[in-house]
């Protein structure tokens, strides 16, 4: 072997010029520290992901930031406009603080519209990489399946599980669970195959590695980036789903805080207090959007390619 | 292998002589392919039924020996990779054998596949691909190691010796990721992972078909430095039939999933017999001119290998087809007429004598 430093085939192959000391600075970091570097520098980004800080704290603190309860009604104060002195959102049609309502309907609307999708995440992901990973028999068993519940629409089948099982937020979480796990299942199919495909996957069953090891190390590290990324935008249309069957009255039961409950109690007050009444609608748009920007920043920053 | 050069190289390097591992001996070949076959179903119609099927390996017997280059050209989808990946027990063989220095893999008596695997690898075409972009470039090398129970340290002493090895200074590159190298510089990563498990066969999948011209000349300038030092053997698959002549001991030429001619560089190169394996080498580019071929090139694409041409598989593409060509499958035999008298490898797969003698020598 030649000395590295000296030999200059050995120097071109090493990109140095010469008599530089080789600096392995630029190797310094891993993959996860290029994906933050990557994200520091897209403000849409991060933007989103401060509001969606704030809502989560605004839900969290709501005791605390509230200031008013927001059961108690009061009739003689019923339908105030944005900027009433006391309520400096309003009042709803009981006259209860909407800006109390709107932080604790956060709650129920974040946990409404996060958990399904983090219970489909575990159910789905899990299936799918095994369907991915076996393929054949398995695979098929697992794939057709979901087909079965891809036939019916989502929101159609999330009414009919609902109305099923009766009205109540366990009730909604679970139906939407259920109706996020068919293409939970196909994501995380589609990207295991595809990884299983690559030739280091190859070159891992090559050298004797067993398929449990396979999947630890080869499969879902390289899956599990494409799958977050599909579940944070999937969050939003959970949001805009469980807000749509409490709007039904098949979710959240009144008088609690829900975001969709609310947009379906204020709707009648649209044309004497149109701007009170979007308010709920206008933080299920705000925070849908912003988990779909969201996820849209994770996916391109995530992607190695792009660095390539 | 001479008494003489024994003697010497053992002065210099372990030979298959020395190399504790060597069961048979130097006259056993290193690997024995028996009637290996692979067919696909294609699967369609109502409830998945086989409807066709595809004949990707079939019936393909070789062998090669110990220190040898055995290169296998053909046209893309010949089977060449999918023979390599049946090797390597990617893919399940339908029939035949593989025998690694006389002990039969996956028999009774003969070693396991995992066994045969630690004493066989393989580098893929694609370099980029055939990395973890997750995991550095040293922790892909120590991967199989470490799965095979090699400590950590050890694992990771043995990646930065690897990378010297192929020419990469560790302590610039051991913690890079494969997006940070050049196509070349992943290739030589994909060369040092395939030689952690110490194999004594490689099998370079169109390792080098990716690259540029002049990082192509540096790798095979690699692959020859690492086979001479490390005593090992490889099966070079390739379609590029210049890189094949360079490398190459002996060559095998595949279609549509047969061997149709098999000899050493010169016999192939030279005095090719088979109809198919001169119509490839007439497809060769050459700058000299005296080397100018005059016989045509071959013309549209080999046929659907779900339908191949009964009997011989190149008739339908051959201006010598007769009717024995359509009824019986020809075996690999010796030409008709050698080049020398004296006897050789040389084996053609070819029923018309006339076909093997249109012309003696293209390149005279």
């Amino acid at each position: 072997m030649t000395d590295l430093a000296t030999d200059p085939l050995a120097r071109d192959l090493l990109h140095q010029p010469p008599g530089s000391a080789l600096s392995p600075a630029a190797a310094a970091g891993g993959y996860w520290t290029a994906v933050a570097q990557r994200l520091a520098r897209d403000p849409v980004t991060l933007a989103v992901t401060a509001i969606l800080l704030a809502i989560v704290f605004l839900a969290i603190a709501a005791p605390l930031v509230a200031g008013a309860d927001p059961y108690a009604g009061n009739v003689l104060a019923r339908l105030k406009p944005i900027g009433t002195p006391g309520h400096w959102l309003g009042t709803d049609e009981t006259g209860r603080d909407l800006w109390a309502r709107l932080c604790f309907g956060g709650r129920l609307s974040l946990l409404a519209g996060i958990l399904p999708v983090l219970i489909s995440l575990a159910v789905g992901g899990f299936l799918g990489v095994v369907a991915g990973y076996a393929g054949g028999i398995v695979g098929t068993l697992i794939m057709r399946t979901m087909d079965v519940f891809y036939a019916f629409p989502s929101i159609l089948l999330a009414i009919a599980i609902c109305g099923l099982l009766g009205n109540g937020l366990s009730n909604s979480i679970l139906a939407l669970a259920v109706v996020f796990v068919p293409p939970m299942v196909r994501i995380s199919e589609t990207v295991t195959t595809q990884a299983r495909q690559l030739d280091f996957v190859e070159a891992a069953r090559a050298s004797g590695t067993s398929a449990l090891q396979i999947i630890r190390h080869h499969v879902l590290a390289n899956v599990l980036g494409p799958i977050l990324v599909y579940a944070t935008s999937l969050i939003s249309l959970s949001i805009i789903l469980s807000a749509g069957l409490s709007f039904l009255g098949l979710g959240v039961t009144p008088p609690q805080a829900e975001w969709g409950l609310m947009l379906n109690s204020l709707r009648q007050a649209i044309y004497v207090q149109p701007y009170v009444a979007a308010l709920p609608g206008l933080m299920i748009f705000v925070t849908s959007m912003c988990f779909n920007l969201m996820s849209d920043g994770f996916r391109s920053a995530m992607d190695v390619k792009l660095n390539k | 292998m001479t008494a003489e050069m024994a003697g010497a190289a053992a002065i210099t390097m372990p030979t298959s002589a020395t190399d504790p591992r060597d069961r048979g001996g130097p006259a056993q070949p290193l690997l024995i392919v028996d009637n290996l076959s692979r067919h696909f179903p294609v699967r369609g119609g109502l409830l998945n039924r086989r409807v066709a099927t595809v004949q990707a390996v079939d019936d393909v017997s070789f062998f090669v020996r110990k220190g040898e280059t055995l290169g296998v050209v053909g046209e893309s989808g010949c089977g060449k990779s999918t023979t390599a990946r049946l090797l390597m027990r990617l893919i399940e063989p339908d029939s035949g054998s593989v025998i690694f220095d006389g002990d039969a893999v996956g028999g009774r008596d003969g070693i396991g596949v995992n066994a045969m695997r630690r004493q066989m690898q393989m580098v893929f075409q694609d370099s980029y691909s055939s990395l973890n972009p997750r995991m550095t470039i040293a922790e892909s090398i120590a991967y199989a190691p470490r799965m095979h129970g090699v400590r950590r340290k050890q694992a990771a002493a043995r990646a930065e010796d690897l990378l010297a090895q192929v020419g990469l200074n560790p302590r610039a590159y051991a913690r890079r990721y494969p997006h940070e190298l050049s196509g070349g510089q992943r290739q030589r990563v994909n060369i040092a992972r395939a030689l952690a498990l110490e194999p004594r066969l490689v099998i370079l999948d169109e390792a080098v078909s990716a690259l540029d011209k002049s990082v192509e000349a540096q790798v095979l300038n690699l692959l020859a430095e690492l086979k001479a030092r490390l005593n090992l053997t490889y099966l070079f698959i390739s379609h590029d039939l210049n890189v094949v002549e360079y490398v190459s001991d002996r060559v095998m030429v595949m279609y549509l999933g047969r061997i149709v001619e098999t000899g050493t560089v010169e016999e192939i190169y030279h005095h090719p017999r088979h109809p198919y394996t001169r119509a490839l080498f007439s497809s060769k580019p050459t700058l000299d001119p005296d080397r100018r071929t005059t016989e045509m090139p071959l013309t549209g694409d080999p046929p659907n290998p779900i339908n191949p041409p009964s009997g011989c598989r190149f008739r339908t593409r051959c201006k010598f087809a007769r009717d024995i060509c359509a009824a019986q499958t020809p075996a690999l035999a010796p030409p008709f007429a050698p080049p020398s008298a004296r006897p050789s490898s040389h084996r053609v797969a070819c029923h018309v004598p006339e076909a093997q003698l249109a012309m003696e020598n293209p390149h005279a």
